[in-house]
């Protein structure tokens, strides 16, 4: 078994974050956004885990396991946000979420 | 510590505090009595205290209230106490202040016993002799410049006593502003006085200065040039306060008070602060000749233009009020010719015979339903016998007739004046030509006032009070002997024996021609005023008119200073202020705020509520943090 090198878990790892955030800032749905969000948590899942292969640590799965539970809490709180959003604005445009303007 | 000393200025404080808080609820009867007690009171304590300095060894006494404050500077500190201190001079002072002031207060307690704000009137004079106490008893300069001030103030709130109407309002102001042009220049002198003697000690600045009068071969060119220019400068206030050229236009619109403050105020007790200044200040005066020659000269001026002025009058009280002015006039010019006690000597008599003449012309003010234009009055001396003939004594003591007061204070000052080192034989001439107007405008007054047919329709309206005629009764008496009073003032003003003796030779016939002068006048205005006296033969009362001749107009307006001032001065600032309506300095402050603005609208575009504009600049800052980090 040939193990893969660190800088290439990395290099996918910020792959995968900078795609997320793309995602994140240019989406206007907060659906989307709230995947993209997914996509970030998972970038870092990458980055941990291949970071606990190579030092071989198991700390790096166990920080991987926290950031699922931390990713399905935050998609349950999202998903109720979002319920009552379209129930207040009749649509899920963030923009329309800007009231707190100085 | 002399506790009827210290305790001088308190009665009429008390009656000041008592009037000032429970005023409006107390009768006129409780109000009175109440303020022209406590002068009572004052009076009594004065004459007790002229006794007890007569017997003094070195006629000098003093009370010690209480430590004020401490002045400090480069090279030490002294002391600046509350503190009273009774010589020759604060006596003569606290005697015409505190019994003329007594009299006055006693008239004007019937004179304006139907006034609504009858308490606070009364509250204002007290407070007025509270302030004048102050001032001449004033050890120091700075306890001085408190009752100067506190004159000044009280001076304002009488002018202005009628504030309904505006002219009295703006005349108040008028003389607040001018004479506070004179304060300026004095508090200054005194900052310079205290600068070159580190003292601001009456007693010590007054020691010093002797010090270096004999020896002034030593002094250095700087410091004489310092107290040529404190000098100068203690003329300026006293030039504002005592209503001389050419800070004099304040006085005659004054008169728009009630005619007790006038009396008081603007004739016997405050406008004489400068000559008490002056004379009390001779040690520094003595030593810059050239100032004390300027005093003599703006004195003669104010002399000659005021009684210019006075000629051409039709108000009784401006008429007054310019021969007050000329009168100080009178006191500068003994002043600036060394004539110390002459000067004080007349300041004194003055205070007697103008507070009359101010009374009485009240009481006929009064009798006429407040009529003050002489051109419609007339024949008074039939209506008005009793005030009539007070009015005559107080007009032969201000013309100097021969045995009255005003003539030995008069001739005092007029004798000294031909051989003085800084007067001398032009400023003699002068103040004969002086004592030549003051007979004619007294008779063309008194011909216009008292004598012809009346030419006002009402009936006169007396007040019969026992109390009003006393005081007027006795001041006609202080007018008439006050001349009498032995006046030694030679242990105040003994620097002044130094001075060398003039070389002068007088001629011998000086002095008759000073007597004769007011009698040139009378016969000169009996023949002049005519129509004035007898307009009654001529069946021309119908068309006695005051003449309105430009040039006539122009001296009726105090020879055009106003006019003169308005466009010196008044205009070229309500034209800057015209200019600078926006304030140019303020806009400078207002960058700052215009700054903040900016920030402001600035931070507001960043805060726009979108939550996705957020997250770009956040991710924008990490990416720019952490490429300034790895570089």
């Amino acid at each position: 078994m040939t193990s893969i090198p660190l800088f290439h878990v990395l290099i996918l790892s910020s792959l995968l974050f900078v795609i997320g955030f793309i995602g994140v800032v240019a989406r206007k749905n907060t659906l989307f956004m709230l995947m993209s969000l997914e996509v970030m948590l998972n970038a870092v899942g990458v980055a941990f885990i291949g970071a606990g292969s190579v030092w071989q640590q198991a700390d790096g799965q166990v920080m991987f396991i926290l950031i699922l539970t931390l990713a399905a809490a935050e998609v349950a709180v999202g998903l109720a946000l979002l319920i009552r959003m379209q129930k207040k604005y009749r649509s899920l445009d963030i923009d329309a979420l800007n009231q707190m303007k100085g | 510590m002399n506790v009827l000393l210290a305790s001088l200025p308190f009665y009429p404080f008390v009656s000041f505090l008592l009037l000032i808080f429970f005023g409006k609820r107390l009768s006129w009867r409780l109000a009175a009595t109440i303020s022209v007690s406590s002068m009572a009171i004052s009076a009594l304590v004065s004459a007790i205290l002229l006794f007890e300095l007569s017997v003094t060894k070195n006629q000098v006494m003093t009370a010690n209230l209480w430590h004020w404050f401490e002045l400090s500077y480069a090279m030490g500190s002294s002391d600046v106490n509350v503190r009273f201190y009774l010589d020759g001079l604060s006596a003569v002072m606290i005697s015409v202040v505190t019994g003329v002031g007594f009299l006055i207060h006693l008239f004007a307690a019937i004179y304006m016993k139907s006034d609504v704000n009858f308490s606070r009137f009364m509250a204002y004079m007290n407070l007025f002799i509270v302030a004048m106490l102050i001032l001449v008893l004033a050890d120091n300069l700075v306890l001085l410049y408190l009752g100067w001030e506190g004159v000044g103030l009280c001076s304002f709130l009488l002018i202005g006593f009628w504030y309904q109407e505006q002219s009295n309002v703006l005349a108040a102001r008028k003389a607040f502003i001018v004479t506070r042009i004179g304060d300026t220049s004095m508090a200054i002198g005194l900052l310079l006085l205290f600068n070159s003697f580190g003292q601001l000690n009456i007693e010590a600045v007054t020691l010093l200065a002797e010090q270096a009068n004999s020896l002034s071969a030593g002094t250095n060119a700087e410091s004489a040039d310092n107290i040529y220019w404190i000098a100068l400068l203690l003329l300026g206030g006293a030039v504002g306060k005592s209503a001389q050229l050419p800070l004099q236009t304040w006085l005659p619109d004054a008169m728009a008070g009630p005619t007790p403050v006038s009396a008081l105020i603007h004739a016997a007790t405050m406008v004489t602060a400068g000559v008490y200044l002056i004379a009390r200040m001779h040690g520094i005066f003595l030593l810059a000749p050239e100032v004390m020659n300027y005093v003599a000269w703006l004195g003669a001026l104010t002399l000659l233009l005021a009684g210019i002025a006075a000629l051409a009058q039709t108000d009784i009280k401006r008429v007054l009020a310019y021969s007050t002015m000329s009168q100080i006039g009178y006191m500068m010019l003994a002043l600036g010719a060394g004539a110390w006690t002459a000067g004080v000597f007349h300041l004194m008599t003055h205070a007697f015979f103008k507070a009359l003449l101010f009374l009485t012309a009240g009481a006929v003010i009064y009798a006429l339903h407040h009529q003050q234009n002489l051109f419609k009055m007339g024949g008074l001396l039939k209506k008005l016998p009793f005030e009539s003939s007070l009015f005559i004594i107080g007009l032969i003591c201000l013309m100097a007739l021969p045995g009255t007061s005003g003539f030995f204070s008069k001739e005092a000052i007029i004798a000294q004046l031909w051989s003085s080192d800084t007067a001398g034989p032009m400023l003699w001439w002068c103040a004969i030509l002086g004592a030549l107007l003051t007979s004619i405008y007294s008779c063309r007054l008194f011909f216009l006032g008292f004598l012809g047919k009346a030419r006002f329709n009402e009936n006169v309206q007396l007040k019969k009070s026992s109390l009003l005629r006393t005081s007027l009764i006795i001041l006609a008496l202080l007018s008439l002997f006050g001349g009498l009073i032995p006046l030694d003032l030679t242990l105040v003003f003994s620097s002044v024996m130094n001075l060398p003796l003039a070389q002068l030779t007088e001629p011998t016939w000086l002095h008759t021609v000073a007597i004769i002068t007011p009698f040139i006048g009378m016969v000169f205005s009996w023949f002049y005023f005519k129509s004035y006296r007898i307009s009654h033969l001529a069946g021309k009362e119908h068309i006695l008119q005051p003449n309105n001749g430009r040039f006539v107009v122009f001296c009726r307006q105090g020879l055009g200073f106003d006019g003169l001032y308005k466009k010196l001065f008044i205009m070229p600032y309500q034209w800057l202020a015209q200019i600078n309506k926006n304030d140019i300095f303020d806009q400078i402050i207002m960058l700052n705020a215009w700054y903040v603005g900016l920030w402001h609208d600035a931070l507001v575009l960043v805060q726009n509520g979108s939550l996705r504009w957020y997250l770009a600049a956040f991710g924008l800052a990490i990416m720019l943090l952490l490429g300034v980090s790895l570089l």
